[in-house]
């Protein structure tokens, strides 16, 4: 198995504008590892650096909005499928070593999409949805995040239906998010060049495939898999009657107000 | 209704009144207008609906559970009336709003609303409404084994083998990322056979080119039966489902339009 050499301009590139590099205490190791190093008797050892966790609720504990049967192949076949390719696609690569969120962002390559984009940022989307609902979910949320909702949107309703809509109209694979967006510009990674406080707001986008609002210098809140193997199995095309399920029973909203007070704090670390 | 902005062939096509398409006053069965058949427009009978309908949803040409045990009834029941019959709800209703795009037939349609890559919103269903008809009729109960003839002779020619044929075809269809269909084509300028993948609704139509198979790599397509096994589907479609019949019948009619080399002359 060949390793990828791949004709991008150096990282740093790419990750000097972007929020803190997490994980930089060793610094770049731009030359790809010699295999034969590496290599004893045998097949060469993979260094397994992603690891697919498991959601923070027992398989079944979503029942019956989100079956048991749903949940063992969602996240036990196609979740594990993205983690364990990634994690062939990057061994002995430069991306080895780097944080998820940082290849995510290497590989989108400003939508020239490199091969390990799709695993990548499929694995870290798993990550996020399962962290994004919970048994006994659904409801609405309180606190500040409630309020910013109301700024934004109007009313949380309107916030609803929003996000049902483009949830519903994601033509075929994608995601549906809520981000919190710091950005005037609504220009892919541009920086914007006089921020104000009337930039940072919530809002509601969809992607398409595996691309995710980390590539477009989002900090994402929620999300909802709208691929049809999330939820062909319970409710085969009813697509609305998934995303009315997702919303009424099983969203988290603790999730997304704890990640917004961090996105609040990157958001002002970055000033 | 005025006669299309944009369908050449819609002379033929407008009907005399509007009467003719008013549902109260729906015909049961096929109607005859200008002496030629208008086989796309009979109307749904086990829906009724308010929508005046341009384009009418087409039965497979076998029972829903004539591609048991490799594609089951159930998935053919959903996903012909479900996913196909939506797409054809979905489209009459858009084309009820829009009187510019009346008239065309559904290739012709497709053509123009692609737009040249910028699609506009009839687009998705148009193509999809397509799709599904043409994999319907690319396959058949006892499908499977391999083309024979010309066909054969041009795969053979265009891929080496029709061993590395079919692994090139399943191949894409492994390697095809989210939502999308894979395609055996008749080129028509390159006047060769290919391998394609489209993702969404695309098809090879809006590039001109002839298709001659295709496979739905949508994942409502197979979850029911095979769910994330995408390698038994593809392998199973080839080996049990694929409609050659159809195929070499399609590149027939393609070899109107393309030439595909010297006629072969025979020696006196």
């Amino acid at each position: 198995m060949a390793t990828a050499a791949y004709a991008t301009p150096p990282i740093s590139a790419f990750l000097t504008s972007q929020e803190g590099f997490r994980g930089s205490t060793r610094g770049f190791q731009w030359k790809k590892i010699e295999r034969k190093c590496l290599r004893k008797a045998g097949p060469p050892k993979i260094t397994a650096k992603f690891d697919l966790k498991p959601p923070p609720y027992p398989l079944d504990a979503l029942e019956p909005d989100m079956s048991r049967n749903t949940m063992e192949y969602h996240w036990g076949k196609h979740h594990r499928a993205y983690v364990e390719n990634l994690n062939k696609q990057i061994v002995g690569t430069e991306l080895d070593g780097m944080t998820l969120e940082d290849i995510i962002r290497v590989t989108y390559n400003n939508g020239d999409l490199l091969p390990p984009f799709n695993n990548a940022a499929q694995a870290w989307n798993h990550d996020f949805f399962w962290e994004s609902i919970k048994p006994g979910g659904g409801g609405e949320p309180s606190g500040e995040l409630l309020e910013l909702i109301i700024r934004d949107f109007g009313s949380f309703e309107q916030f609803a239906k929003e996000f049902k809509a483009a949830a519903a109209t994601q033509f075929g694979s994608g995601w549906a998010w809520l981000v919190y967006k710091v950005n005037r510009l609504n220009v892919g990674n541009a920086v914007n060049p006089r921020p104000s406080e009337e930039d940072k707001k919530l809002v509601v986008v969809k992607s398409p495939n595996a691309v995710n609002p980390l590539v477009w210098d989002y900090y994402p809140l929620l999300t909802l898999d709208v691929w049809e193997h999330a939820y062909y199995l319970d409710f085969q095309n009813r697509r609305p009657d998934f995303i009315s399920t997702f919303m009424e029973k099983l969203v988290s909203w603790e999730s997304v107000s704890s990640r917004l007070e961090a996105a609040k704090i990157q958001a002002a670390e970055r000033e | 209704m005025s006669r299309s902005a944009f369908c050449s062939s819609g002379s033929n096509l407008v009907p005399k009144t509007t009467e003719a398409l008013n549902p109260l006053n729906r015909p049961k069965k096929h109607h005859y207008l200008n002496g030629r058949q208008r086989t796309n427009l009979y109307q749904k009978n086990h829906r009724a609906s308010k929508v005046l309908a341009y384009y009418g949803l087409r039965s497979p040409p076998y029972k829903l559970d004539a591609l048991e045990p490799y594609m089951s009834q159930r998935t053919l029941e959903m996903h012909w009336g479900e996913h196909h019959g939506g797409y054809i709800d979905a489209l009459n209703k858009q084309l009820a709003k829009n009187d510019l795009l009346y008239g065309c037939t559904l290739e012709e349609l497709i053509k123009v609303t692609y737009n040249n890559g910028n699609p506009l919103p009839e687009f998705n269903n148009a193509a999809q409404v397509w799709n599904h008809d043409f994999f319907w009729e690319s396959m058949q109960p006892g499908g499977g084994s391999s083309p024979i003839l010309g066909l054969l002779q041009q795969i053979e020619k265009d891929f080496g083998s029709f061993t590395n044929f079919r692994e090139k075809f399943i191949d894409a269809a492994l390697k095809l990322f989210g939502s999308g269909w894979v395609w055996l084509v008749l080129k028509r300028e390159e006047k060769h056979l290919a391998i394609v993948k489209t993702s969404n609704a695309v098809n090879p139509l809006v590039w001109n080119d002839i298709p001659i198979l295709n496979l739905d790599m949508w994942e409502h397509a197979y979850y029911l039966d095979y769910k994330n096994d995408k390698a038994k589907y593809a392998n199973v479609f080839m080996n049990h489902l694929v409609s050659w019949n159809a195929a070499m019948a399609r590149m027939a009619r393609a070899q109107a339009f393309v030439n595909l080399g010297e006629p072969k002359i025979p020696v006196a």
